[in-house]
């Protein structure tokens, strides 16, 4: 136990790999077998990843600046790069979250996938190691491997198991985000130098990093070339079009995996590294990028409202979502960070499951065309349900996770400094979201079922419906109780804002007297 | 005892939950239907139980704690962070789970529950033959969680999760027949024309909090008491007025109103308890709860009195030319929502709330009445063939005709208590024009409404003969309701008796504390003087009375009346008849222009950033890779070859040597050694 708790992160990253090993040794013909290693490594791998969780806040391992079950080992001293894994809670909770999804997007594709099954098993687990690694990573070059890492499997799922136009959307997919990483490739390697004449030392330790300080200028340079990297893989506006393509083409799962976690890595990477490092630069592009994050909610809705596939409208959407997320991020007060981060979580789990409902269909009719459904409502009673609660998760229902996600960056934008006028935009999208989904349920679910070909699709079946609930539970969960989640992002959040506004903790707590939690009644005269 | 009031709203939502979980359990395990007594059961107990609790609570609070306001945060929701006031300072974004019960908010339970319990009972009559029995329970129930919840919330936020709850009721129960195409859509209408509505609520919630630090009612309420009344258009203003729109959205008032007539897709109960007596008064009982907002500021004040006003009026002019039973009552209370607002803009707080609470008792028992004429004409909606049916439908009858005298404003019934109040305030404090026009609108109510009565229970019978056969007055579970809210109807104005009657006004004094209303706006500057006010009385009775001699001329007297003077102005009635065509313009004006903008965003999508941007750079990508073969091809490898074609020619050059023939090499050897040898003897080369 003491051993675990020890490696802990380096044996959740790791993990999957064991199943991918186990897999490359089982028989080719022995599907069931690939199938069954694939569900248990991906389920365990979800269960050993919660004592991130519970054993978060135990003193035993928090280390220096917070961060906790910190993992260093020497790796390549003549550069300086050291082999280090720790997480704070941003992390903790994505890395949760990637758990989560990589066993339900495991599990979605038992039936779906029927060709080369041992491969597309064994990428599965291979990008689970990569994106969790991305998450652990404590050290640039370690970040940098394991970004790239992911970045193959991904390929491969989508120009192997894809839609028709599988290898345009892969090669795309790829290339934009080869493109990104590049320039991110030569922002590190210019900190990294300027470090070694500032220090005398060669480092890649992303904390060393955050405490050097940069100048303005290199803040400037670096900070662009950081924004191309992370803003293709968001999507920001105008960075988004290779999101739909991958994400109509991508088999269920590799979606649920795309829009669940992949993307998060865009707005991570904002949240991590741009913002703590190139503080003045983040305040210099504030608002040319708010009014980015802005044309991307308001065009992401206005292209979802228009779409005639429901993949490509799931993934319009979360343009437009996404877009909220970085408003909170570079809006940079506490809620607005808050709600960011707890956003990326909503996102996950409501775009994660609404491609999971497209799935449904698709594997029974192999259209995701819109105009080819209407009615089933009439034959998928449980469906309809969860496609409803899911539906209002997206469109913020308060109650549900994303309500607070929103509602906190836009209270949190319209209260930081002058930028008021962007939260009060960013409502449009509410309303716009509101319209998409509901029509698109509208045109799928209700009505009378015209075409032939649906009379007899069968409701959710038991897998089906378990790949459902966690994600079901997780948004009421964050709905009704979120503070459960944002306690772990109150210090990281903190931590990011001293550096992007330095005043900011300066002004004082203002008197607002708060409703005592007992029994409070006034007696009449 | 009060601690369990988080009860009241969670009953029904378990109500909700069970015969939801349980019905889709059945369906899906085992194909069949959940029992329809089981569904009965739970939704009546649940609804029931909710309704005894509350009457408790308000008992124990006012009765025998003597105490006028309960507050208490149960649990906390969401704690975020800080962020920074626009008067400087942090503050900590924390909101609870809480709930508070006062005045304000123990009329609306009871009402909500009182009213909601009745329309329960009626439903199990009037849904019973529905396939879709458990699903309509499920959401009827949850609807009333989320009323409750709205109701009985201590703060902002949670008063906007009942908000958009109701809403998502208002758009699964108006959606509920969802196989018809107009279901759906009026149901996704609703949904978002609210939505727009409640963009404003999040702004104003937004502005409450940059401002006051939280968004708890009581730590807001008693900073802005200490507010004086603004001057022009500063935060309050813009607060209110964003709250408003919200209030627009919900309470279907000019000019988000349109939602609400098609909003009659759903079935005749759901219109009833939704669309008459609880969902849409929200926006009433928001803006009365936020008075302390709202009366320090006079503009915003002034913007809620027009808008209610011209709502009244205008909705009334629609409900002249409707045919549709429903829609009438539809616009009816477009109209007296507006009456409401009127009530809240010119300062009446009480008299808005009052009338939320007779409109409940008297619309609820219209509407329960028009779904048993519905159901006795075979879901015939349209009053042009009704006519005579008060013979066949005695109770129906009666009850209705206690519902129109009391929308109708004659007393003693509920509605004539009500709306005077409202008017006298509107002249009293000062507004004669709103209150001319309100009076106007009145005898409008009046007309409109004995139209009804008159086109659907009197005169000539119009169904055809099949129909007639089968009209059948109604089962007990639907006549007892009927029954309950005439009783309501009558002796619910009771509560509020006016000054000159010589008893107190309880009501207004009941709900006193809930007030804090800046010392100028408390609405005592006007004199006070009961003839003038007997006088105000006598004139709305009157013009109430008028309504109801014209619609009897028209409609029972000299039947074809109103045709012949329709046939005069028949442009006029078409446009009025289809609602002035408002619907049409909103169409052209945003859900068309959005829809275009939409295309044309994805057309710049897909072409301009896709194929310009990405695919040109491919193929610029491809142009220069191309430029590089052909330099590759022709100078790198040109080079190459030449270098190879060099070699080439040397090779053959020496391959020449490479005969094979020992006579050529010796020739050669020879050859060479002579050339050596002259060489050497003619001192070319230097051993």
């Amino acid at each position: 136990m003491e051993f675990f708790m020890d490696n802990i992160l380096n044996i959740v990253c790791y993990f999957p790999l064991v199943g991918m090993i186990l897999i490359m040794l089982t028989k080719r013909e022995n599907e069931q077998a690939v199938k069954w290693i694939a569900n248990i490594t991906a389920f365990i791998g979800f269960i050993i990843s919660i004592p991130l969780l519970t054993a978060f806040n135990n003193p035993e391992y928090i280390g220096p600046d917070g961060f906790r079950f910190i993992y260093e080992h020497s790796w390549i001293p003549m550069i300086g790069a050291t082999y280090k894994f720790g997480i704070d809670g941003i992390s903790m909770l994505l890395i949760l979250l990637t758990t989560l999804l990589g066993f339900i997007s495991i599990l979605s594709s038992w039936t779906a996938i029927k060709e080369r099954i041992k491969e597309y098993y064994a990428f599965m687990l291979l990008l689970q190691t990569g994106m969790l690694g991305v998450f652990m990573a404590m050290d640039f070059l370690v970040f940098y491997v394991f970004w790239e890492i992911m970045l193959v499997p991904m390929y491969f799922l989508i120009g192997v198991w894809g839609g028709p136009r599988k290898l345009y959307a892969a090669i795309k997919f790829f290339l934009y985000t080869l493109a990104g990483s590049v320039l991110m490739l030569v922002g590190i390697l210019a900190i990294y130098f300027h470090q070694f004449q500032e220090t005398g030392v060669y480092s890649f330790d992303i904390l060393g990093f955050q405490k050097l300080g940069f100048p303005p200028d290199l803040q400037f340079w670096v900070f662009l070339a950081f924004f191309v990297g992370f803003a293709i893989k968001v999507p920001m506006f105008p960075f988004h079009t290779w999101l739909p393509d991958a994400h109509v083409q991508a088999p269920t799962a590799g979606s649920v995996i795309l829009a669940g976690v992949l993307l998060k890595m865009g707005t991570y990477g904002f949240v991590r590294f741009s913002l703590p490092m190139f503080p003045d630069a983040t305040m210099r592009f504030m608002e040319p990028l708010l009014i980015l994050s802005l044309i991307g909610i308001i065009y992401g809705a206005l292209v979802a409202m228009m779409q005639k596939d429901m993949k490509s409208l799931v993934a319009y959407s979360s343009v437009s979502h996404l877009g909220f997320v970085m408003l909170g991020v570079f809006a940079a007060t506490p809620v607005a960070l808050q709600g960011g981060i707890l956003q990326m979580i909503n996102h996950g789990i409501s775009t994660g499951a609404l491609f999971l409902i497209v799935g449904i269909v698709y594997e029974r009719r192999h259209t995701r065309l819109i105009a080819d459904y209407g009615g089933l409502s009439h034959i998928m009673p449980v469906y309809a349900t969860v496609f409803l609660i899911m539906t209002l998760s997206s469109i913020g229902m308060p109650g549900l996770n994303g309500f607070i996600g929103e509602f906190l960056i836009l209270q949190g934008t319209f209260a930081a400094p002058g930028l008021w006028i962007y939260a009060a935009l960013a409502v449009i999208g509410i309303v716009l979201g509101a319209a998409y989904m509901l029509w698109l349920y509208q045109r799928v679910m209700f009505g009378k079922i015209e075409n032939p070909l649906n009379k007899a699709l069968p409701d959710l079946n038991l897998r089906e419906l378990a790949t459902f609930v966690p994600l079901i539970i997780l948004a009421f969960w964050i709905g009704i109780y979120p503070s459960f989640f944002t306690k772990y992002l109150d210090e990281p959040v903190q931590a990011i804002v001293e550096r992007v506004r330095p005043d900011y903790y300066k002004s004082e707590m203002a008197d607002i007297p708060k409703l005592p939690a007992e029994n409070k009644s006034v007696h009449a005269e | 005892m009060l601690d369990y009031i988080w009860l009241i709203p969670i009953l029904p939502l378990a109500g909700s939950a069970l015969i939801g979980l349980l019905g889709l359990a059945k369906l899906w395990y085992a194909g069949e239907k959940l029992n329809k007594k089981i569904v009965s059961v739970i939704a009546l107990a649940s609804v029931g139980l909710a309704f005894l609790l509350s009457i408790i609570l308000v008992y124990q609070l006012f009765f025998v704690e003597h105490k006028e306001l309960f507050s208490k945060d149960f649990l906390t929701w969401i704690r975020a962070g800080s962020l920074p006031l626009a008067e400087g300072g942090l503050a900590g974004f924390e909101i609870s789970w809480g709930f508070q019960l006062d005045p304000l908010s123990a009329v609306m339970i009871l009402f909500v529950t009182g009213v909601g319990f009745l329309i329960h009972i009626y439903s199990t009559g009037y849904m019973w033959d529905d396939t879709g029995y458990y699903r309509f329970f499920s959401y009827l129930n949850l609807f009333m969680f989320a009323m409750l919840t709205l109701v009985l919330a201590n703060n902002y936020l949670m008063m906007f999760v009942g908000w958009e709850g109701v809403g998502l009721c208002s758009y699964l129960l108006i959606g509920f027949y969802f196989e018809k195409k107009s279901a759906g859509d009026a149901g996704k209408k609703a949904f978002i024309v609210n939505r727009i509505g409640d963009a404003g609520f999040i702004l104003g919630m937004m502005l409450v909090f940059v401002h006051f630090g939280s968004l708890h009612f009581e730590t807001v309420f008693q900073k802005a008491a200490e507010l004086p009344v603004e001057t022009g258009t500063g935060y309050l203003f813009w607060a209110t007025v964003c709250f408003f729109i919200g209030a627009c959205g919900k309470s279907a008032q000019i000019p988000l109103y349109v939602w609400l007539s098609d909003a009659m897709e759903g079935p005749t109960p759901v219109s009833a308890l939704i669309h008459a007596a609880t969902m849409v008064t929200a926006g009433v009982y928001m803006i009365c709860r936020s008075n302390a907002l709202f009366s320090r500021s006079h503009e915003a004040m002034m913007i809620v009195a027009v808008v209610g006003t011209l709502t009244a009026i205008y909705a009334a002019t629609i409900g002249f030319a409707q045919t549709d039973i429903k829609r009438v009552l539809a616009y009816s209370t477009v109209s007296q929502l507006g009456y409401m607002f009127a009530a809240l803009g010119v300062g009446a707080f009480v008299g808005g709330i009052f009338h939320v609470v007779t409109h409940a008792f008297f619309k609820a028992l219209l509407f329960l009445g028009s779904g048993s004429v519905i159901m006795a004409m075979h879901h015939e909606q349209d009053m042009l063939k009704m006519g005579g049916l008060k013979k066949y439908l005695p109770w129906t009858y009666a009850t209705m005709f206690v519902g129109t005298l009391a929308i109708a404003g004659i007393p003693p019934f509920a509605g004539f208590f009500s709306k005077d109040e409202i008017l006298w305030k509107a002249y009293s404090n000062g507004h004669p024009v709103i209150w001319a026009l309100l009076w106007i609108g009145a005898g409008m109510t009046s007309f409109y409404m004995f139209r009804l009565l008159f086109l659907t229970f009197w005169g000539k019978e119009r169904m055809d003969e099949h129909t007639r056969h089968h009209i059948h007055e109604s089962p007990k579970r639907v006549i007892y309701p009927l029954v309950a809210l005439a009783g309501l109807s009558v002796i619910g104005g009771w509560i509020g008796l006016p000054a000159w009657t010589g008893f107190a006004n309880k009501f207004e004094h009941f709900m006193e504390p809930v007030l804090h209303l800046p010392h100028e706006a408390s609405g005592h500057h006007a004199a006070h003087s009961t003839s003038l006010e007997l006088l105000l009385t006598g004139a709305s009775v009157a013009v109430a009375l008028l309504g109801i001699f014209i619609a009897y001329r028209f409609y029972v007297a000299r039947p074809g009346t109103a045709d012949r003077i329709t046939a005069k102005i028949r442009g006029v009635y078409q446009l009025v008849y289809r609602k002035y065509l408002i619907d049409e313009l909103y169409d052209a004006l945003f859900v068309n222009r959005a829809k275009n903008l939409g295309n044309i965003c994805f057309f710049f999508d897909s072409k301009f950033i896709d194929g310009v941007g990405v695919n040109g750079s491919a193929a610029a990508t491809r142009g220069i890779s191309t430029i590089s073969k052909l330099f590759d091809t022709y100078v790198v490898d040109g080079l190459v070859n030449l270098i190879g074609w060099i070699n080439m020619q040397l090779n053959r050059l020496f391959t020449a040597f490479q005969t094979g023939m020992v006579q050529r090499y010796a020739l050669v050897a020879v050859f060479g050694i002579v050339v050596l040898i002259l060489v050497y003897y003619n001192g070319l080369l230097d051993f």
